[in-house]
C-alpha cells in the first residue's frame, strides 16, 4: 500500500497550527503559531482576537507545514480539520481554509473532533498502541475519561461536572498571582513547594464514580487565601500550588485507576494540555506500573493543541472511508463520537 | 481576465464569476443557514454549472470589509485557502465600494450604508462619473445623524442602499432635506457580481495582494482591545494629572 499523507489544520483556540502526517503515525511537519503573548495581556484567551490572529497567520502556517515536510499540495491525499469543540470564530477560520484547499485541489475533506485529536496524539508517539485502551483527556476545556473501543469509536465514562482541570489550574494560578497560562506556571512553582502543606479536598461526585468536580477545590483554595489574608498570614505560593496540584492529580489518578481495574484495561493513555503536567505524568506512570498496566503519553509538544494529532485522527477516519462535505460547519459544543 | 468573486460580509452569501466585462455566473443566498454552510457549496455549484476550470481565473475578489466580523473571516479564509491552493492573488474590494457599483448611472450621491448598531452606520459617498464609480468619501463609521447632516450639506440627490438603508429607513426619510431614493431590493444588498466588476478595475490598476497577506478590513477593534486601550488611556491621564 502506498503512503497516505494528510494535511491537517487546527484553530480551535489560540494556536494556529498545521501539520503533515504520514500514515497516521509519522509527523513530517508540525507547525504551531502561538498567540499566547497577546492573550496574556488580557489574562486569558479573547475569542475575537484569537479569530483575527488565526486569519492573519493561517496561510503562512499551512505553507510552512508543507515546506518543512518537503511536499506540495499535489502530494497530499486528504485534508483534516478540527471543526469542534472550541471557539466558534476561531474554528471557522480553519474550517473555511481547509474546505477551500480541499475544493481547489479536489481532495477528500475530513472534519475531526478536537478531543479525538488529543487522544490520537498517542498514536504518533507510541507506534504500537492500538485500541482498545482507556484514556484520560485533560485540558483547559475538557476533563474526560474515555474508553477507546476502536479507531474513532469512543465511550465517555466520566466527565467533569463543572470546571475542566485546566480551567482550575488557570483560576488558581490567577488567585495566587502566577498569571496566565496557569498550568505550566503551577507545575514549575510546585517543584519548590510542599504538596502536603495544605489539605485541600478530593471531591467524589454522586451518581457516577468516574465523574470529576473541580469547583469545590478551586473554592477551597480561594477560601484558604482569604483566610490567610484576614489573619495576616503570609501565603507560601509554592506550597499552595503544590498542594492544589496534588489534590487535582490524586483525583485524576484514582478515578482513572478505578476504571482501569473495573474494565480490566491493560493499556492506559493520557492526552490534552494538562497531560503535559509533570506531577500528573509521574503519578500516573507510577500508578500504572503498580498495576502492570502499560502507560502511554504524548510528549509535551503533542499534548498542547497541535495539528499533527488532528492528522493522526483524520488518517483513521480516512482509511475507514469517512468524508465531510463542503457544508462542514464549526460546531463549538461538538460531542465526542458525534458526526 | 477572469475573476472569481465572493461576498459574505453581510446577510447575503454571494459567489460570482466575471470574464472581462461579462458576468457568467452569479449566485446569491440570503437564508437562515450560516455562510460557513452555504458559501463553499455555492461555489461548487457555480463551478459545475459553468464548467469553470479554477486554474483559469486571474484573481479572487472579495468584499474585504466592513461587515460582520465572522462573515468577513469566512469569506476571507475561503479566499485565502483558494489563493494558496491555486496560487492566485486576492483583490480586496472595500465592501461599500462594491455596493456602490449597484448604483451605476445614478445622477447624485451614491450612499451605501451598513448597520453598525446603536444608530451608527458604515457609509461612503460615491459618484457615477466618466463611465466609472469614483470615491467621494472613503467608507467609515459614523453616527446616523452625522451622516444625514453630511448628505444634507452636499445638497445633491441621494441613492440609499445596503442593509443600513433598510434598518434606518424611517430616520433617513425624516431627516434628509435633499431628494432621496431607496434602492430596489434586487440592487440593495451586497452582490458578488458588483464586487467582481469593481475588482476588474482594481486588477487593471494593479491593486491586488497575495493570498497570504490578505486580512479583512474590520474597521473596528475588538471590544477587548477598545476596553484595554481606554483603561491604558485612563491610567496615563491619571498619572499625568497625579
Amino acid at each position: 500500500m502506498s503512503d497516505t499523507l494528510i494535511l491537517a489544520i487546527e484553530s480551535s483556540c489560540d494556536e494556529t497550527a498545521a501539520a503533515v502526517v504520514k500514515n497516521g503515525r509519522e509527523v513530517l511537519s508540525n507547525i504551531i503559531s502561538s498567540q499566547i503573548d497577546i492573550h496574556t495581556l488580557y489574562g486569558g484567551v479573547v475569542p475575537e482576537i484569537a479569530s483575527r490572529k488565526h486569519i492573519e497567520r493561517i496561510n503562512q502556517v499551512v505553507r510552512l507545514a508543507l515546506s518543512r515536510a518537503d511536499v506540495t499540495l499535489d502530494d497530499i491525499d486528504a485534508i483534516g480539520v478540527t471543526y469542534g469543540p472550541g471557539l466558534v470564530g476561531a474554528l471557522l477560520v480553519g474550517v473555511a481554509e481547509a474546505k477551500a484547499i480541499a475544493f481547489a485541489k479536489n481532495l477528500p475533506l475530513i472534519g475531526v473532533h478536537h478531543i479525538e485529536g488529543h487522544i490520537s496524539a498517542n498514536y504518533i508517539e507510541n507506534k504500537d498502541l492500538e485500541p482498545p485502551f482507556a484514556c484520560l483527556v485533560v485540558s483547559g476545556g475538557h476533563t474526560h475519561l474515555v474508553i477507546v473501543r476502536d479507531y474513532g469509536v469512543y465511550e465517555i465514562i466520566g466527565r467533569t461536572r463543572d470546571d475542566a482541570a485546566g480551567e482550575a489550574f488557570d483560576k488558581v494560578a490567577r488567585a495566587i498571582g502566577l498569571g496566565y497560562p496557569g498550568g505550566p506556571k503551577i507545575d514549575k512553582v510546585s517543584r519548590q513547594g510542599n504538596a502536603q502543606a495544605i489539605a485541600f479536598p478530593r471531591a467524589k461526585v454522586e451518581g457516577n464514580e468516574y465523574d470529576f468536580s473541580f469547583s469545590g477545590l478551586k473554592s477551597a483554595v480561594l477560601n484558604y487565601l482569604n483566610g490567610c489574608a484576614m489573619k495576616g498570614i503570609q501565603v507560601n505560593q509554592a506550597d499552595v500550588a503544590a498542594s492544589f496540584q496534588k489534590a487535582v492529580t490524586d483525583v485524576l489518578v484514582s478515578h482513572s485507576m478505578e476504571a482501569v481495574e473495573r474494565y480490566h484495561f491493560t493499556k492506559f493513555a493520557i492526552a490534552g494540555g494538562v497531560s503535559a503536567n509533570s506531577a500528573l505524568r509521574g503519578a500516573m506512570e507510577e500508578a500504572c506500573a503498580k498495576r502492570g498496566v502499560a502507560f502511554y503519553r504524548p510528549s509535551p509538544i503533542l499534548c498542547t493543541d497541535n495539528a499533527a494529532m488532528i492528522g493522526a485522527a483524520a488518517y483513521y477516519d480516512y482509511i475507514r472511508g469517512y468524508r465531510s462535505d463542503y457544508s462542514l460547519n464549526a460546531i463549538p459544543n461538538l460531542k465526542l463520537g458525534e458526526r | 481576465m477572469k475573476i472569481l468573486a465572493l461576498d459574505s460580509s453581510g446577510m447575503t452569501a454571494a459567489v460570482a464569476v466575471a470574464e472581462n466585462e461579462k458576468i457568467i455566473a452569479s449566485y446569491s443566498v440570503n437564508y437562515k443557514k450560516t455562510h460557513s454552510q452555504t458559501l463553499l457549496p455555492m461555489l461548487e455549484e457555480v463551478t459545475k454549472m459553468i464548467s469553470l476550470d479554477l486554474a483559469s481565473i486571474d484573481a479572487i475578489a472579495l468584499a474585504a470589509g466592513p461587515g460582520s466580523f465572522t462573515g468577513l473571516r469566512i469569506g476571507g479564509a475561503t479566499a485565502k485557502g483558494l489563493g494558496l491552493a491555486l496560487d492566485k492573488p486576492i483583490i480586496a474590494v472595500p465592501t461599500l465600494e462594491g455596493l456602490a457599483w449597484n448604483g451605476w448611472g445614478f445622477d447624485g450621491v451614491i450612499c451605501p450604508l451598513l448597520d453598525a448598531r446603536a444608530n451608527r452606520v458604515y457609509a461612503g459617498f460615491y459618484a457615477y462619473r466618466d463611465e466609472d464609480i469614483k470615491v467621494e468619501m472613503n467608507q467609515k463609521i459614523l453616527g446616523l445623524d452625522e451622516l444625514i447632516g453630511l448628505l444634507n450639506e452636499k445638497g445633491e440627490k441621494v441613492l440609499l442602499l445596503g442593509d443600513g438603508s433598510e434598518v434606518y429607513r424611517k430616520k433617513l426619510a425624516s431627516g434628509l432635506t435633499v431628494p432621496f431614493v431607496f434602492q430596489v431590493p434586487q440592487m440593495r444588498a451586497q452582490s458578488a457580481a458588483a464586487v467582481a466588476v469593481c475588482a476588474l478595475k482594481y486588477l487593471r490598476e494593479g491593486k491586488a495582494c497575495t493570498a497570504d497577506s490578505f486580512v479583512p478590513d474590520y474597521m473596528s477593534l475588538s471590544q477587548a482591545e477598545r476596553e484595554r486601550n481606554a483603561r491604558l488611556k485612563g491610567a496615563a491621564n491619571e498619572s499625568v494629572s497625579g
